[in-house]
């Protein structure tokens, strides 16, 4: 620990720590628009200059680290204007146009403008006229709102391992945009929306959608389904005050209901589905082909993507099994709509999706539209269906917290909730494959080896006599690592280092989605994840073979996991793609 | 010429030394030597070499003259240069301006003087080879060879004590010795930063053993600097030497020359160079039987200025967008690849054999106590002899200017000299005293910067030159952080409303207020610097900043929105301005007086210029 002081106040930090932390320790707050609380400085804005004795400039509270007996200012009237004219330079290069912008009341900027009283301005518009990217159909590229802080590129390039971003041009002509000037979807990006969820101001947001969903409740020849995905309901309610990791699931479906939708079902039973056809997967591998372990997850669209453009070679490692949402979108416009005898043409499938890349996977191959239409029509994530239910008035507090989900495609387990958390879908898994290597259930259900922040966990599980050896990574960064101790063990002929694989694009999993609710970091991903387990803990069924409704669509409709019905309408295909298009 | 092997130990390069010095003696008794760097070149060099050539064939003079296509000589101001040189006497006569029809003249005079060619006086010493010259205010240590060998010819290199340096240092001394010579030896990156080379080598060779890398920074950008390019050019084995050196301190294997892409013959002869050394044995594995490994290769680099500054240069050899990082870490502890880095400009490294060869207190004899050594300055601007100078540190700006430049070219009067390129500033006359070193020029609010030199005089405005210099960083700011990005260009802004007689008072208030936001705020030192030409002119020239704001008048008449062009009752109604207006707007029937119409006039003066009876006034 070192010791110093900040505006005359004492504080102990860890060493290491940057004055920043240090005034945070403090409970003093400098101002910043491109540090990002998990993610290195980028030392851009310059907003966080404070004044050390005995340095003779100002320096950036965001990179200089801590020093024992450090004296810092942080907050003396000169500093606070040179703060005010650097914000003012980075107003005059903004578009000025709040009212019309998607981060409108919950932008970094418009924050500080507002905190700083900024009424007029004192240098004229810089402003550069350049064109929308909303070419992928999952995330807006604005350029001009760009303030060129570099969190989208530390999160695309570093984090991600995509690059599909980068700056373009330079001095005052610094753009962002894919390197090249192609548009995004001639890219590599792969939709994960990471970028939008770490930008401080509009200049990436989600592609808007809710019109589309707002036309078809106005229909009355439409039977609109929505179904909500398990991160959704603990990040949600940070848009509306409550603390994130705060469950809101019956609130949730009591208001898609007063919004219009006839029937509400949730993607945990899908991802019970999921888990029945995945741990199948598994278990046949282990007995007849243990060639094709490591067996790899592919609930997450962006990994899909990812594994496509980067890792095709990985192709026959992966699950063919569909992601919840895709499945549950299957089974409404075969399985439910055979039951309710409702026309399938009719059904208006909508997601509501912690996720971006959701957006791409539902028209991504022609598994996709197994029901004989497209088995989910639009994919919302939550921040747009955070606006839509603020265009409804309706009040969350005052809503049903105990409302549930509508049979036979809403009752879910336990395994089902925690699919939205890193981690999640290989304990929902090995779960569900003990019972199918065994035929009994497994006493320990948790795996706390698998839970947690850290970007890559490995677990080496006793089921039935095997000795499995799992590994989840989350993070696309973080994937290579894994991949490349599987691609070096075939190379060298070597035993395979996993028999499971589980790869989720975004940190922390689901709970961390490029779709979720603004001032993601990673203090809120831990609040977020612990609503889930708390969730599951509390279940009653918390596997998914147990899951009374799963027997009950098994025994009606697709007969045994891995079927031939199973196969043709919640299994899906892979194949190379092009990292980039031009 | 010698022919190339492979050498095995130290004595093979002296024995290969000795033996050059002997054919040497017995070779022709005179040489001329030609200024071919690219500037040289340029100038037309060429049409005078193959003169003299061809001269040499027809007198059949080839036993007695010899011709060397050396580097640069740094006498821009007489391009295409020749020196004539006599083995004997060990004279020389330099002549300027050289056209190719004078080669008949000069291959018969030889050695004695040709008349009808201009004769250039030498002001320089070398101090490894003789003493202080009083009467010479040039000293060439980091210029030694250049403009005296051929830099395509290993053994030229070899024979003026080439490789000697890194011989001894290899065979016979431990690297903490080295670093220690060097600290010792107080030299300062002469890059513009001034940090003890030294210091930054200790750095590096405290950290761990394993992967570490030299990088030599050619990424000279400074517009009117090039002393890095003239030595590359004219000396590129005295870089490599240096880097082989540096990385035996630190324990580096491996070296990286950084250079603009800009400077083809500069990357030609290193390449070449690079070759030679390797044939030699000079670099590569196990040099000189030492059991140290030592290579280099090229890296280019697309002429963005800010790859000057060792972070974004870093960034720009891994691929990466040329884009300064914050510091620390500092390269020494984690740079190119990760690993440790130091990083040392051209000259900084054209200094080290020297230091290598005569010792840390042989080289704290020449400059100041804090800065020892010399400085080469890119003289440039309204000065009679333009040109690269290397003087010794603590000269002072006037035995610069009015020593070696000889003073103010077309008898005007002189005004400012702006050194340290667009990060610097504008010292006036009183200043001219001040003997230069880092820290002095940082005083007056300027700074040593590259060694870009330009002299003004009472035609330049302050202004327009602060403006200038402004253009150039908004051109090549990297658009990473707020300051620089946007600030610099609201300063822009704020100097054209002055050049345009649209500011108030308060612009100027402005004006230095948001310099100063952008020198405290700026993430690198580009930012940091980049107002300084602002602040400088406006606390130097404060006057004439006034008399634009307040007088709307630019006293030296470059600002063309404050200037008026009318026509005087001496007009005698010749018409000649009217036909040489290029935007028709004087009128007037023949052998009347002319009117200009200020509504229309664009200010470009053709028509003061082309009046024959001085009726038309600028004011």
């Amino acid at each position: 620990m070192i010791q110093l002081t900040v505006n005359g106040f004492e504080v102990q930090v860890p060493e290491g720590s940057t004055i920043l932390e240090a005034a945070k320790a403090a409970e003093i707050k400098i101002p910043t628009l491109c540090k990002h609380p998990d993610l290195p400085p980028t030392a851009a804005c310059g907003l966080c200059v404070v004044k050390v004795e005995g340095m003779p400039d100002l320096v950036r509270a965001c990179s200089t680290p801590a020093q024992p007996g450090m004296q810092v200012e942080t907050h003396d009237p000169e500093i606070v204007n040179v703060r005010r004219t650097l914000l003012e330079l980075i107003l005059s290069a903004h578009p000025n146009e709040c009212l019309t912008c998607g981060r409108h009341g919950a932008c970094e900027l418009q924050e500080l403008a507002k905190d700083f009283g900024i009424r007029e301005e004192h240098f004229p518009s810089l402003r550069r006229e350049l064109p929308r990217d909303d070419s992928t159909g999952c995330i807006t590229l604005d350029p001009r709102k760009c303030i060129k802080c570099g969190r989208c590129l530390e999160m695309c390039q570093e984090q991600q391992d995509v690059w599909a971003l980068s700056f373009m041009e330079r001095g005052l002509n610094t753009r962002i945009a894919p390197a090249g000037d192609i548009s995004l979807a001639e890219s590599p990006c792969v939709h994960c929306g990471q970028c939008s969820a770490h930008c401080p101001v509009g200049a990436i947001l989600e592609f808007d959608q809710t019109e589309a969903v707002w036309e078809a409740l106005r229909d009355p020849t439409r039977h609109c389904v929505a179904q909500i995905a398990p991160s959704v309901r603990v990040s949600l309610g940070e848009a509306f005050g409550y603390e994130p990791g705060a469950n809101l699931a019956g609130q949730l479906y009591h208001a898609l209901r007063r919004m219009g939708f006839d029937t509400v079902f949730d993607t945990n039973f899908g991802a019970d589905v999921t888990i029945m056809e995945e741990a199948s997967e598994l278990a046949e591998r282990i007995r007849s082909a243990p060639e094709k372990l490591p067996l790899i997850t592919t609930c997450c669209p962006s990994w899909v993507d990812f594994m496509e453009k980067f890792h095709a070679d990985m192709i026959d490692h992966f699950s063919t099994c569909k992601s919840p949402h895709a499945i549950l979108g299957t089974l409404t416009k075969t399985y439910y709509a055979e039951k309710e005898g409702i026309d399938p043409d009719s059904i208006f499938m909508v997601s509501i999706m912690p996720c971006t890349a959701k957006k791409y996977e539902i028209t991504r191959e022609a598994s996709m539209y197994a029901s004989g239409g497209q088995d989910v029509d639009i994919s919302l994530t939550t921040r747009e269906l955070t606006r839509m239910i603020r265009q409804t008035g309706i009040a969350l507090e005052n809503l049903n917290c105990l409302e549930l989900p509508d049979s036979p495609l809403g009752e879910y387990s336990g395994a089902g909730v925690i699919f939205g958390v890193s981690g999640g879908v290989m304990e929902s898994a090995l779960r569900s494959a003990h019972y199918f290597l065994t035929g009994e259930d497994r006493a320990e259900l948790e795996f706390e080896e698998l839970r947690g922040l850290d970007g890559i966990k490995e677990l080496t599980v006793n089921l039935g006599g095997h000795d499995l050896r799992v590994a989840v990574a989350h993070g696309l960064g973080h994937v290579e690592q894994v991949l490349e101790r599987v691609r070096q063990a075939k190379l060298k002929g070597e035993p395979m280092p996993y028999d499971f694989i589980e790869v989720m694009a975004c940190p922390g999993g689901c709970i961390g989605g490029g779709g979720q609710s603004w001032n993601v970091s990673n203090a809120v991903r831990e609040q977020r994840a612990a609503g889930l387990l708390k969730e599951d803990r509390v279940q009653e069924v918390r596997t998914s073979y147990a899951n009374p409704w799963i027997q009950q669509l098994y025994r009606d409709f697709l007969g045994e996991p891995l079927s031939e019905k199973a196969r043709h309408l919640l299994h899906t295909r892979y194949q190379p793609r092009p990292e980039y298009l031009r | 010429m010698s022919t190339i092997t492979p050498l095995k130990d130290r004595d093979a390069l002296s024995t290969w030394a000795a033996d050059l010095k002997t054919e040497r003696a017995s070779g022709a008794p005179v040489v001329i030597r030609v200024s071919m760097g690219t500037c040289g070149i340029a100038a037309k060099t060429t049409p005078v070499l193959e003169a003299l050539q061809s001269e040499i064939r027809s007198q059949q003079k080839e036993s007695q003259i010899e011709i060397v296509q050396t580097g640069c000589m740094g006498l821009c101001h007489s391009e295409p240069t020749i020196e004539v040189y006599d083995r004997q006497t060990q004279q020389s006569i330099f002549y300027g301006n050289v056209k190719p029809e004078q080669a008949p003249t000069l291959i018969r005079e030889e050695s004695s003087q040709a008349f009808g060619v201009d004769v250039l006086t030498q002001n320089w010493y070398r101090p490894e080879e003789t003493d202080a010259d009083v009467e010479t205010a040039q000293a060439r240590i980091v210029l030694r060879n250049t403009g005296r060998i051929d830099p395509e010819s290993i053994a030229d290199y070899v024979g003026t004590q080439g490789y000697a340096a890194l011989a001894n240092v290899v065979t016979t001394m431990q690297p903490d010795e080295v670093t220690q010579t060097m600290i010792d030896a107080g030299l300062r990156g002469r890059g513009g930063g001034g940090f003890p080379t030294g210091v930054k080598w200790q750095f590096a060779a405290k950290q761990p053993a394993g992967e570490k890398y030299v990088i030599c920074n050619a990424d000279e950008g400074d517009p009117g600097a090039f002393m890095d390019r003239a030595v590359l050019e004219g000396d590129p084995h005295a870089v490599l030497e240096a880097m082989a050196i540096s990385g035996f301190a630190i324990g580096a294997a491996q070296g990286v020359v950084y250079i603009r892409a800009e400077y083809p013959l500069a990357i030609e002869r290193l390449e070449l160079a690079i070759q030679q050394a390797r044939d030699c044995g000079l670099l590569g594995t196990n040099i000189l039987g030492s059991g140290f490994d030592f290579d280099i290769e090229l890296k280019y680099g697309a002429g963005a200025f800010v790859c000057g500054e060792e972070t974004a240069l870093i960034h720009s050899i891994e691929g990466l967008r040329g884009e300064p990082i914050f510091k620390p870490p500092f390269p020494a502890v984690e740079g190119l690849w990760e690993k440790p880095t130091i990083v040392n400009n051209v000259e900084t490294l054209a200094n080290i054999c020297a230091i290598m060869r005569r010792g840390a207190k042989w080289f704290r004899q020449i400059g100041t106590e804090k800065c020892p050594g010399t400085k080469v300055f890119a003289l440039a601007g309204k000065v009679k002899r333009v040109g690269l100078v290397e003087v010794p540190m603590g000269t002072t700006l006037r035995d610069i200017i009015f020593g070696v430049g000889q003073g103010i070219a077309n008898d005007r009067a002189f005004k400012a000299v702006q050194t340290g390129g667009p990060s610097g500033g504008c010292l006036k006359t009183e200043d001219l005293d001040t003997p230069i070193d880092y820290e002095s020029l940082r005083a007056l609010g300027s700074m040593m910067g590259s060694g870009g030199m330009i002299v003004m005089d009472e035609d330049d405005c302050m202004v327009n030159i602060a403006k200038y210099f402004l253009e150039f960083t908004l051109d090549e700011s990297c658009g990473r952080c707020t300051p620089c990005r946007i600030g610099n260009k609201r300063l822009h802004e704020m100097l054209v409303k002055v050049c345009s007689g649209r500011a108030d008072m308060r612009t100027l208030e402005k004006l230095r207020q948001l310099s100063d936001t952008i020198k405290d705020t700026s993430l690198c030192g580009l930012g940091q610097t980049s107002p300084n030409p602002v602040l400088s002119t406006l606390r130097q020239f404060r006057r004439e900043y006034l008399d634009h704001v307040m007088n709307h008048k630019c006293t030296a008449g470059v600002c063309s929105a404050l200037v008026r062009y009318d026509i005087n009752e001496r007009c005698v109604g010749c018409t000649l301005c009217a036909r040489n207006c290029p935007v028709s707007c004087i009128t007037g029937a023949p052998k009347e007086h002319h009117e200009i119409d200020q509504e229309r006039c664009i200010k470009c003066g053709v028509c003061q210029q082309a009046c024959k009876f001085h009726a038309v006034d600028k004011h």
